[in-house]
């Protein structure tokens, strides 16, 4: 083989490109084809046979749950995006320009990654003792005399829920922020100081727009991670509340799976709408 | 874990040998000791009956390895009925028997091969505790206890040779209570939906289960009169679950709960007063020294019951070791392992070499205890003179109003309730 030189040059590129679609072609493309493919599939109580019905999407499109579950994932996307942005864009801010040492933004942003030592449901559950009805926050609390009544509000409710996304995935605004930041020429904040701009002048028209396609990247990640999960809102909300990913492990749960896979189509092509309307706003390639 | 199949069975062996008349003798087959300890049987069930101590006897008495995964009862069903080759025992309980029969993932055991078949419960045989008392609703567990022959993927409607789990373990089940944080005395179901208990209140979310407790609880208000609570019609499930979305909606909840720990953890913190409960649960609760009672209510009990099923690739050395495990698993230990926790044994006889007097007394007897009662792990339970929270086993055993069931209409209940869990 190696002692024939390949002229195409083509012929090259497609066998260099090879490994890579086969990854994505069995570990991608083929999944999701097999989900599209059950979602029209019948199921009974203990299997499910080939078929070709529309009974599962009727279901969900039929039961006014499916919206106020879909809205909620929204919501939940929604709060979670902004609270993670603001915080991730504070901290980028400081990281990139207050900390003038290498040294210690290495350090700070290392820092910043401890957290994640752990696992994500440790970090979740923990969140429980702290804010239950008779747990740290209200006690203390009691203690300090702000109020006499447990809060109940603090633990099983969407405040819970999104305390604990904000907290899970804030990281996920912070690193490509930080990393959109680090690679904006200072000559330009300089010359924006020269021209007479203030610090919020500054801010406002170089730093935002030039961070933009960091930003974007934070939020594809934050609302397809919100979007997509089921166990931080069955833990914080001690199953009260529901997000899409929650029906579907409900269904899997429960063996319907042709139900889920209906549902998760639903979802794929909602996350998809919502990354393709984000695309339209910045163009993230440059940053790529 | 695949060991590898030795060339002979033991019947072969046997009737080689010629020793046919010792195996007639000894109904259990009795394995080779060299070969028993390379054996691995990989058993998995809810947390309730998956005990590390049970795996350890086994080890001891039997000589094979029995490996131990717990798993929540959904994906206990889920396991049984995707994964056929992922177990050799099946620990489930009998609702979840019915959904998973039909997939042909489990054999049939041949009751004569079980030594303690003529002690066991009526409950499990007749579906009668007592030859005068009446059979609950929902899924009894003598109604899937048998089938016809072996392949049948349909059930018997009386005793025959071939029994599709043998029990193990089952319970009466009730509301769980924290008489300390409510202060007054509990006396029915309807209480779980009392405006006195808002945020306060908790009910398991998985279905089979949940939707029990929840018509326990209608009923009881007089809301619904269900033909059978185990078998209900679409009608009815639609009104049930009106009610409860209704209070669930109005902030009566404060969670769900899936996991055994789970429920535990909302009762010990004092986030729920009132809930349903599973009998360890409240022994977990109470060993931490937290007040916690296992209600009996005037409307009577929601009962289940447990046993193991055999997967349908066992065969050979492994089936027969399969077999020494199920007559080792009645023969008593385990059962008196069990009722130290509160749940009872399918032969309580054989459990009874296994405890205390004072032991038997009260878990089973429903008497006062004589000394101190503590669980299998040491913690202590109950002081001298008090008694168990119901009473006697036949006190217990004889008001069971529903068992945990799979309806007709389950598909649509599970939709239902997964609206319900959105809702």
């Amino acid at each position: 083989m190696a002692a024939t030189p390949l002229k195409n040059r083509h012929v090259l590129g497609w066998l260099m490109a090879m490994p890579l679609s086969v990854v994505l072609l069995a570990f991608l493309f083929a999944p999701i084809v097999m989900i599209a493919v059950v979602s029209f599939w019948g199921a009974t109580e203990f299997s499910i046979y080939p078929a070709f019905q529309f009974d599962n999407y009727e279901f969900l499109f039929g039961s006014p749950v499916t919206y106020k579950v879909f809205g909620a994932t929204l919501k939940y996307a929604l709060i979670t995006w902004a609270l993670t942005l603001a915080i991730g864009f504070t901290v980028a801010y400081f990281l990139a320009f207050h900390v003038r040492s290498l040294t210690i933004q290495i350090a700070l942003f290392l820092i910043c990654t401890i957290p994640f030592w752990t696992s994500n449901i440790i970090r979740m559950i923990s969140w429980i003792p702290f804010l239950g009805r008779n747990g740290i926050a209200n006690q203390t609390l009691i203690s300090w005399g702000v109020i006499d009544e447990p809060l109940e509000w603090l633990l099983y409710s969407d405040f819970s829920v999104i305390l604990a996304f904000v907290h899970l995935y804030t990281l996920f605004m912070v690193v490509p922020i930080f990393n959109t930041m680090m690679r904006i020429d200072k000559s330009l904040l300089e010359a924006a100081r020269d021209n007479g701009a203030s610090g919020f002048q500054t801010l406002v028209h170089v730093i935002l727009p030039l961070t933009k396609p960091g930003i974007m990247i934070g939020t594809i990640f934050v609302v397809t991670l919100v979007m997509g999960d089921f166990i931080t809102v069955r833990f914080m909300s001690g199953s009260q509340r529901a997000n899409v990913g929650r029906l579907i492990s409900n269904d899997i749960a429960l063996l319907q799976y042709p139900s889920a896979a209906a549902t998760a189509v639903v979802l794929l092509c909602t996350v998809l709408i919502v990354i393709a309307i984000l695309l339209r706003f910045v163009n993230i390639r440059k940053e790529l | 874990m695949a060991k590898p199949k030795v060339g002979y069975t033991r019947r072969s062996l046997l009737k080689a040998g010629g020793a046919a008349v010792a195996a007639t003798t000894l109904p259990a087959p009795m394995l080779w000791a060299q070969d028993t300890k390379d054996i691995v049987l990989r058993q998995f069930g809810t947390g309730v009956s998956n005990l590390n101590d049970v795996a350890r006897k086994v080890k001891e008495d039997l000589g094979f390895t029995l490996e131990m995964t717990a798993l929540d009862s959904d994906s206990v069903t889920q396991r049984a009925a995707t994964q056929p080759d992922s177990f050799d025992i099946a620990d489930i309980e009998y609702w979840i028997c019915k959904k998973v029969w039909p997939t042909g993932n489990l054999q049939a055991m041949d009751v004569s091969k079980i030594a303690n078949y003529d002690k066991i419960v009526g409950i499990f045989k007749s579906g009668k505790l007592t030859p005068e008392s009446e059979i609950a609703q929902g899924t009894a567990p003598h109604t899937v206890g048998f089938i016809p022959e072996p392949g049948a993927k349909t059930f018997a409607d009386e005793q025959t040779n071939w029994m599709t789990l043998i029990p193990t373990i089952y319970n009466a089940d009730t509301l769980g209570i924290r008489p300390d944080l409510i202060g007054r005395p509990i006396e029915s179901w309807t209480e779980l939906l009392n405006p006195e208990f808002k945020g306060k209140a908790s009910i398991l979310d998985i279905s089979s289960i949940g939707i029990m407790d929840m018509a326990m609880v209608c009923e009881a208000m007089g809301e619904i009169q269900y033909g059978d609570k185990g078998n209900m019609t679409r009608d009815e499930i639609d009104k049930t679950m009106a009610i409860f979305t209704e209070a669930k909606q109005n902030g009566q909840f404060r969670a769900f709960w899936k996991t055994f720990d789970e429920s535990v953890n909302l009762m010990a913190s004092g986030e729920v007063v009132i809930q349903s409960m599973w009998s360890p649960a409240i022994t977990a609760v109470k060993s931490r020294g937290i007040p916690c009672v296992y209600q009996p209510l005037k409307e009577g009990y929601r009962s289940w019951g447990g046993g193991i099923g055999l997967s349908s690739s066992l065969s050979g050395m492994e089936l027969d070791a399969a077999y020494d495990y199920i007559n080792w698993y009645l023969s008593g230990w385990v059962g008196g392992y069990l009722m130290r926790q509160g749940y009872y044994s399918a032969v309580p006889e054989t459990s009874k070499d296994f405890m205390s007097e004072n032991e038997w007394g009260y878990w089973f007897e429903g008497k006062e205890a004589t000394d101190v009662i503590t669980s299998p792990t040491g913690d202590k339970l109950a002081e001298a003179g008090e008694v168990r929270d119901g009473g006697s086993f036949y006190d217990r055993m004889g008001s069971v109003a529903c068992w945990n069931a799979v309806m007709d209409e389950n598909q649509y209940m599970v939709r239902k309730w997964n609206e319900f869990i959105a809702a």
